[in-house]
């Protein structure tokens, strides 16, 4: 028989064509591909399902809000259930706290992940990969705790201003800059750099002209992944930063609101108990802020990742035509 | 730079290119007692060898002979290797490279290097030429004109002058193989490496970087690591074989040489048993 036959000579009759052995196919293969096609998509419908419900609910319930008077108050001197107020002191403040963070982060942890791949050997490079990792895993709100003590210890107990927010942030953020920024490190082929040191290129010049421009496109990608990761962090901002109605745009001083806070903030409030003949009163005045402020902060992650998007494509390098 | 021109060793007319003279005693490079390890393997052992301007110089053998190491100690590339230690002499008209006070950045500046698989950076065939001489700073008065003259020794120019904005990846193996010769020499080396420039191409870009060697031969001193021994016997004037030799304690192979002389010599009339079977094919 042919090497084409795996399942054995009939008994009887005529031994089979070429094309009955090429057509009739492995019925348990064909039912065990079907099987895992089926459970493959379902998972992939599953993980769907609360994407697109988060989504649908935050849309429709914060887009009745939003308008351009709510991107452009603060909350000072709203209260009860007034049809007023907004999240301009929030964005503001959402958008200074976490460009301080990646101000402080990305040179610390692009330098780290430098570091661990260009020149990074024995126990000080494992011990650098040792606590990235163990920083991954910190719970936010000990960041938060770390960075109140930090300022607490220098300008004494109660600080509260921007720029500890920030720190707090950074120290979630920097894990996250050392691990994608070594990856992409890591892509950059050898050969590359042998090419720039066969030139008599010294080292830093090759890690400067050649490693990082040819990374430059994935680890901008990194950078703003990780923005993302901690611009709806609330925990240590409600420590590092605190709440405030009015409009702060100095880091350095006084507190800051921010989206998350704001959201948390509007949310805890609850129901306004308006009077039945009010007519100035919205009883459901606070989550509507709370869910306009949530889908604003969604737009501003997803317009990150689309302008990461951009810039990626805009400094890799080009391959081919 | 050092690209002083030196007179001629020996004269060399194309038409008996290999009628070479013996070794004058005045190389551009030679390797005295070079010995490589990798941690505690033994890689090269005692290598003595000389290499004359003006010519290509083979180094062959089977493969894990050491050859490509050796070639890498001639520009210090081996110091990227972490546990690669070296000792003896690889000198440079005279100078210990490996000396105390050399720097590995001006030794590399002189002695280029071109490597198996085209390595061209991912940017315009133009900057690819351009980058060599600009990151260390040489003086060009004119940088459009220099990158021409290196395209047009490095037998690229007709292909690419109306591209020279284009990605050097865009370019066909053959081509990229030629833009980073290009490069290799827009810094002006004394010492053009190349360890095994054209295993990754087909027989007709194998062609055109083996006409480009014998026209480069005219300006600089090449030393090429090949797997070919044809290319070995149709390019070089000198060719150097290696061969592997187990260690009886450990079974590592370390890397010696066996045979220096004329091509001509080695591949026609070789004078060690070793050299004859790899040449013949019985192994290796």
């Amino acid at each position: 028989m042919t090497l084409l036959d795996r399942k054995g000579p009939p008994t009887t009759g005529r031994p089979p064509s070429t094309r009955d052995l090429l057509t009739r196919g492995d019925i348990r293969r064909t039912v065990t591909d079907r099987v895992m096609t089926g459970v493959i998509t379902g998972a992939f419908l599953v993980a769907l399902v609360p994407l697109v419900s988060v989504s649908w609910t935050v849309l429709s319930n914060g887009i009745g809000r939003l308008s351009p008077y709510f991107f452009s108050v603060s909350m000072r001197g709203v209260f009860g259930g007034m049809d007023a107020g907004g999240i301009y002191h929030a964005i503001l403040g959402t958008v200074l706290i976490t460009a301080v963070a990646t101000l402080i982060s990305v040179p610390v942890g692009l330098m780290a992940a430098i570091y661990l791949v260009e020149y990074g050997r024995g126990p000080l490079a494992r011990a650098v990969t040792f606590f990235v990792d163990v920083m991954t895993g910190i719970p936010s709100i000990v960041a938060g705790l770390f960075a109140y003590a930090l300022f607490a210890a220098i300008f004494g107990p109660g600080v509260r201003f921007g720029v500890v927010g920030s720190v707090a942030l950074s120290v979630l953020m920097i894990p996250v800059v050392v691990r994608s920024s070594e990856e992409m490190l890591r892509l950059v082929p050898n050969e590359l750099r042998e090419a720039a040191y066969a030139l008599g290129v010294p080292k830093w010049l090759t890690i400067v002209k050649v490693v990082l421009r040819t990374a430059v496109a994935g680890i901008g990608t990194g950078i703003m992944l990780a923005v993302a990761r901690v611009i709806g962090e609330t925990a240590p901002l409600l420590i590092t930063v605190g709440v405030i109605d009015s409009i702060n745009r100095n880091v350095f001083e006084g507190r800051m609101m921010t989206l998350p806070v704001y959201v948390f903030r509007q949310y805890s409030q609850g129901l306004v108990p308006c009077a039945p003949d009010a007519v100035d009163c919205i009883a459901t005045v606070n989550f509507d802020r709370a869910w306009a402020a949530a889908l604003t902060l969604i737009l501003i992650v997803m317009l990150l990742n689309l302008l990461a998007r951009l810039i990626s494509r805009y400094f890799a390098p080009k391959a081919g035509r | 730079m050092t690209t002083t021109p030196h007179p001629k060793a020996t004269p060399h007319p194309q038409a008996a290119r290999r009628s070479v003279a013996p070794p004058t005693g005045v190389s551009v490079m030679e390797t005295v007692g070079l010995n490589v390890y990798y941690g505690g393997f033994h890689a090269v052992h005692d290598v003595d060898l000389g290499f004359e301007r003006n010519e290509i110089t083979a180094l062959i053998g089977p493969s894990g002979c050491g050859k490509s190491t050796v070639l890498r100690c001639l520009n210090r590339m081996n110091d990227l290797i972490p546990a690669a230690r070296v000792k003896g002499q690889v000198k440079y008209h005279g100078q210990d490279v490996y000396a105390a006070s050399v720097d590995p950045i001006e030794v590399r500046r002189r002695i280029g290097m071109v490597f198996q698989k085209p390595n061209p950076f991912p940017k315009s065939i133009y900057d690819n030429v351009a980058y060599g001489p600009r990151v260390i700073g040489m003086k060009v008065p004119d940088m459009d004109d220099h990158v021409e003259q290196c395209l047009r020794r490095a037998a690229l120019w007709d292909e690419v002058k109306d591209k020279l904005k284009e990605s050097g990846y865009s370019l066909s193996g053959g081509q990229q193989q030629r833009l980073c010769i290009a490069r290799a020499i827009a810094t002006q080396p004394d010492v053009i490496l190349m360890d095994e420039p054209c295993s990754a191409l087909d027989p007709i870009a194998t062609g055109a970087i083996e006409d480009l060697m014998i026209q480069l031969r005219e300006e600089y001193t090449i030393i090429i690591v090949t797997h070919n021994m044809q290319q070995a016997a149709r390019v070089s004037d000198r060719t150097a074989f290696f061969t592997a030799r187990p260690d009886e304690t450990t079974g590592n192979r370390t890397g010696l040489l066996v045979e220096y002389g004329l091509t001509s010599q080695i591949f026609e009339n070789p004078s060690d048993q070793r050299t004859e079977d790899y040449i013949s094919g019985r192994f290796g």
